[in-house]
């Protein structure tokens, strides 16, 4: 049987219940690989290089926790969403390493809108590998993006509504690869919702809304997922009473773009930068204060 | 009147500065200084902790620039987060107080003729297009000259009779080269020094070494930034191999990327950034053809050169060829750089000798 293998980590938080309603809806099994550990990192850091980002590590870790467990693993590629969104390199490159550094079948689509690859084609292009006929993969697609956009627009409602309040409100940005990942972000979050915190996501907003404004902040950024970031303190500036950038240690994008962000914004900031060796306990101590300076903000 | 300055890489300082001197009759363009340590720490003091590491130099420079009166600064930009480094930049010199404009002529690794047509219009707002593009024309042609000479000296200076023939030899024509007149004087100037070049007596020996350096372009030109380690090798009478230089960069790399491509499709489907694809398919190259050993460097943290480090480790695995990385950084320590080289150097000989 065709059993196909979902890395937990990178792309599985932009697109996990597109994939998953799309394989459901054809009938394909596939196994999601389980939450991050120590054990999982721990392998990544075996296989990939030293200098790789945290969160390549962890995808590596995935990749090879899921190696031996399915037929295939479902390893996409994204270059560009036209008009200077393009991501950053280690997605333009994940195919090839993983396919270097593994020995495995890989299912691989790539989104370059430059170049007229879409989405829908790589859904396409992956369902007829798994055998199955235009037909149904045309009714997958459709079931599956429809769902999407739908969760799209009520994302950006529940956002909407978590801005108006009346807790202390702060405003989470980075990539959802780190922010709901176990073992990169969970905790800080987990602590946060603890302390009687809103939590507004800088991911769960309509990019739609949040690219253009991200002008205001970065005139020249062409990273695509920084615009989102960068978009969404845009857009909630007014209503939020700080911002945590949450990124993973040495994170391309983020050390210009969120560098830049901290240089512009008005509001109280906290940057956290993970990386392997980071302990929640030297983490907590910083939100500790962070907290305290936005409640004595608050009392002013 | 408006004062123009730009970051250094490697010599191209010489033709940079002979187009905007005759593009902007009524800007003066001030000269660099040279990279030292201090430009080194000026640049990390101010920027963030973990940008890749020619960020730092060229804001040292622009810095320095600033200081000796600069006060529009150009930046050029490549396929990775390069091409957003001018905005940061741009915003980090006003918070330390400077009153500049900085001016980005690439993005996101990509040329765009109208783009720069309007930026050149913003520092001089009647400069002319024709004369803009003679000069270019120019300019461009005494890159090649440049990086064909270049290429000749790096294959032959570790086996000069006289030392520092080569070199003087080339600053001479660096010189010359700034006092061009018109394409005819351009060529006949490369004509000149080319036979001179030919001229210096070499000793090549048959079993000599031969090396290949390959890796993220800045670190590459910029000899600063690798501790002059074109130098070092030829201290030990190596025979150098370099790929990339501007030339490449400009007019090379988007026809040569579908041969490199096809060459090396066994180990990449896509591009991969920056050279990161070109790399790859170099190293297979430098493998298969009498190569002793292959060199990878890059400044720390760029992300294109450590996505292809574990497929170049692999290509140089199955040919059984050795491959050396550095990674460097501000504070990357020379001797430790020296060692390295050198262990490497005894293995190749020792290899060598098998």
């Amino acid at each position: 049987m065709n059993r196909v293998g979902i890395p937990r980590s990178l792309f599985y938080y932009y697109y996990k219940d597109l994939w998953i309603d799309f394989f459901d809806s054809l009938n394909i099994p596939y196994i999601i690989s389980p939450n991050t550990n120590k054990n999982i990192m721990s392998r990544g850091e075996t296989v990939a290089n030293d200098e790789m980002c945290l969160s390549l590590k962890n995808y590596l870790g995935h990749i090879d926790y899921l190696k031996d467990k399915c037929d295939y693993i479902l390893v996409p590629r994204i270059r560009n969403f036209k008009n200077n969104n393009q991501t950053c390199t280690n997605f333009w490159a994940i195919y090839d390493i993983v396919k270097n550094l593994f020995n495995v079948n890989i299912l691989n689509y790539n989104i370059d809108l430059e170049k007229k690859q879409t989405l829908k084609k790589g859904l396409f292009k992956i369902g007829k590998e798994l055998n199955k006929n235009n037909h149904q993969i045309k009714k997958a697609y459709k079931y599956a993006i429809t769902k999407e956009k739908k969760r799209i627009k009520q994302n950006h409602i529940i956002n909407q509504n978590k801005l108006k309040s009346k807790k202390k409100k702060i405003l989470i940005v980075g990539h959802p690869y780190n922010l709901y990942d176990e073992l990169i972000g969970k905790d800080i979050i987990k602590y946060l919702i603890k302390n009687n915190i809103e939590i507004i996501y800088s991911d769960k907003f309509d990019s739609k809304i949040t690219n253009p404004l991200s002008k205001k902040i970065s005139k020249d950024l062409y990273f695509k997922y920084s615009k989102d970031n960068l978009g969404a303190i845009a857009y909630s500036e007014k209503d939020i009473n700080g911002v945590i950038f949450i990124s993973s240690f040495p994170c391309a994008p983020d050390s210009l773009a969120n560098e830049l962000a901290m240089r512009k914004i008005k509001l109280p900031y906290l940057n956290l930068v993970i990386d392997n060796n980071s302990s929640f306990t030297g983490l907590e101590t910083r939100l500790e204060s962070f907290l305290d300076m936005i409640g004595g903000k608050l009392n002013d | 009147m408006t004062k123009i300055a730009f970051p250094h890489m490697g010599d191209y300082h010489v033709p940079a500065n002979y187009l905007l001197s005759h593009i902007f009759p009524n800007t003066e363009v001030i000269k660099a200084p040279k990279i030292t340590s201090k430009t080194i720490e000026l640049g990390t003091e101010h920027s963030p902790e973990f940008v890749c590491t020619p960020f730092k130099y060229t804001l040292g420079t622009m810095i320095e620039c600033l200081e000796k009166g600069a006060d529009t600064l150009i930046q050029m930009g490549g396929g990775c987060r390069y091409g957003y480094y001018s905005e940061l930049q741009d915003k980090i010199l006003k918070d330390i107080g400077y009153n500049c404009k900085v001016i980005n002529l690439v993005t996101e690794g990509k040329t765009n003729i109208k783009r720069i047509n309007n930026l050149l219009k913003s520092i001089e707002p009647k400069y002319s297009k024709i004369k803009a593009l003679y000069y270019g024309f120019i300019t461009f042609k005494m890159v090649k000259y440049m990086d064909k000479i270049d290429d000749y000296i790096r294959e032959n200076i570790g086996f000069e009779l006289k030392k520092g023939s080569f070199e003087s030899l080339k600053e001479e024509m660096l010189i010359a080269f700034t006092h061009i007149k018109n394409y005819k004087d351009l060529k006949k100037t490369y004509k000149r020094y080319l036979d001179k070049l030919h001229k210096i007596k070499v000793h090549k020996p048959d079993n000599r070494i031969k090396i290949g350096i390959i890796g993220e372009l800045y670190t590459i030109m910029e000899p600063f930034s690798n501790y002059f380690l074109e130098k070092e090798l030829a201290k030990h009478h190596i025979e150098i191999k370099r790929f990339t230089n501007v030339h490449y960069l400009l007019f090379e790399k988007s026809h040569k990327y579908k041969k490199y491509k096809k060459y090396a499709k066994e180990y990449f489907k896509y591009n991969m950034g920056a050279d990161a694809s070109d790399n790859i398919a170099r190293c297979k190259y430098l493998c298969r053809e009498d190569y002793d050993g292959i060199i990878h460097i890059k400044s720390s943290f760029c992300t294109p050169e450590i996505g292809a480090m574990p497929i170049i480790n692999k290509i140089a695995n199955t040919y059984q060829k050795p491959v050396l990385f550095f990674s460097f950084d501000s504070a990357t320590s020379e001797t430790g750089i020296k060692t390295r080289l050198e262990a490497f150097y005894d293995m190749l000989e020792m290899r060598k000798d098998k």
